[in-house]
């Protein structure tokens, strides 16, 4: 029996579109850190440029670390919830623990002009576009 | 202090139920609170992302604690929303206090977004004895 690719066009442009949708997809769809993680965040624009905001009460300074490279930025740290040694608990909501965050932005991110401020437990990441995503206008010779 | 820490879940904001609905133009969420016990005061931690010092209101009505912290809307005026994953606005929640607080000496602090209100117990009432004549 001799087995025929029906048509060897068809399943490649289907991996390749399948695999196009998933790197080229909206916000942060395929990856661990997805939708749902902690923290969570939201995104806005400004001339261009990305503001991350997260927030994250009870999170140290200290305790916080922010990395960024190319598209994607990392957020990751520890937030501490402490009673007393001898307080006795009524009410417990928060929670504490470690979180590990990673987005994938849609543009990539000048990594020398990233700036953060850390105020009353939010997060605010300036990420501006690096140049090459800029548009540019071409002068018409 | 447990040797494994667990990974923060997910906690999504408490928005107030209608019953408890206010006539003002904005969101308001239930924040999330501990509340626990020492030998000389009881304690209230309270998450308040993003409320700077200043709009923080705490108020004492006969045995009824009611703090309302506001934020700053402002800051979010000029950016362009592009990617959401939670909304913003005031917190408010209201507490019943014991009588034995001494609500004269009430302090509070806040620190990364987290409130502090320490209630101080109140001397317990020196139990007389009453002589028979």
């Amino acid at each position: 029996m001799v087995l025929r690719m029906r048509d060897p066009f068809a399943a490649l442009l289907a991996v390749q579109r399948a695999m196009d949708n998933a790197t080229r997809s909206d916000w942060f769809g395929t990856l661990t850190g997805g939708r749902g993680a902690y923290p969570p965040v939201n995104v806005f624009e400004e001339n261009g440029d990305f503001v991350l905001v997260a927030e994250l009460p009870g999170v140290k300074k200290e305790d916080l670390d922010i990395q960024v490279k190319g598209d994607t930025v990392r957020v990751h740290g520890k937030k501490t919830v402490e009673y007393a040694d001898d307080a006795s608990v009524h009410r417990r909501e928060r929670v504490g623990g470690e979180f590990d965050r990673t987005l994938t932005l849609p543009a990539q991110i000048d990594v020398a002009k990233v700036t953060a401020d850390y105020r009353d437990g939010v997060l605010t990441l300036r990420l501006p576009r690096a140049e090459s995503e800029k548009p540019r206008s071409v002068t018409i010779n | 202090m447990a040797a494994v820490q667990r990974e923060v879940a997910l906690q999504e904001k408490r928005e107030l139920s209608p019953a408890q609905e206010r006539t003002e133009a904005a969101k308001f969420y239930s924040p999330y609170t501990d509340i626990y016990e020492t030998k000389d005061a009881v304690i209230v931690t309270m998450e308040v992302p993003g409320v700077a010092k200043p709009d923080i209101d705490i108020r004492l009505e006969k045995s009824q604690l009611t703090i309302t912290s506001n934020i700053d809307s402002k800051r979010y005026e000029t950016l362009e929303p592009i990617y959401a994953e939670y909304n913003v606005g005031n917190f408010v929640r209201s507490f019943t206090l014991s009588t034995k607080i001494d609500s004269n000496s009430i302090a509070a602090s806040v620190a990364d977004g987290v409130l502090t209100v320490r209630l101080p117990k109140a001397a317990e009432p020196i139990a007389k004895r009453i002589a028979l004549d």
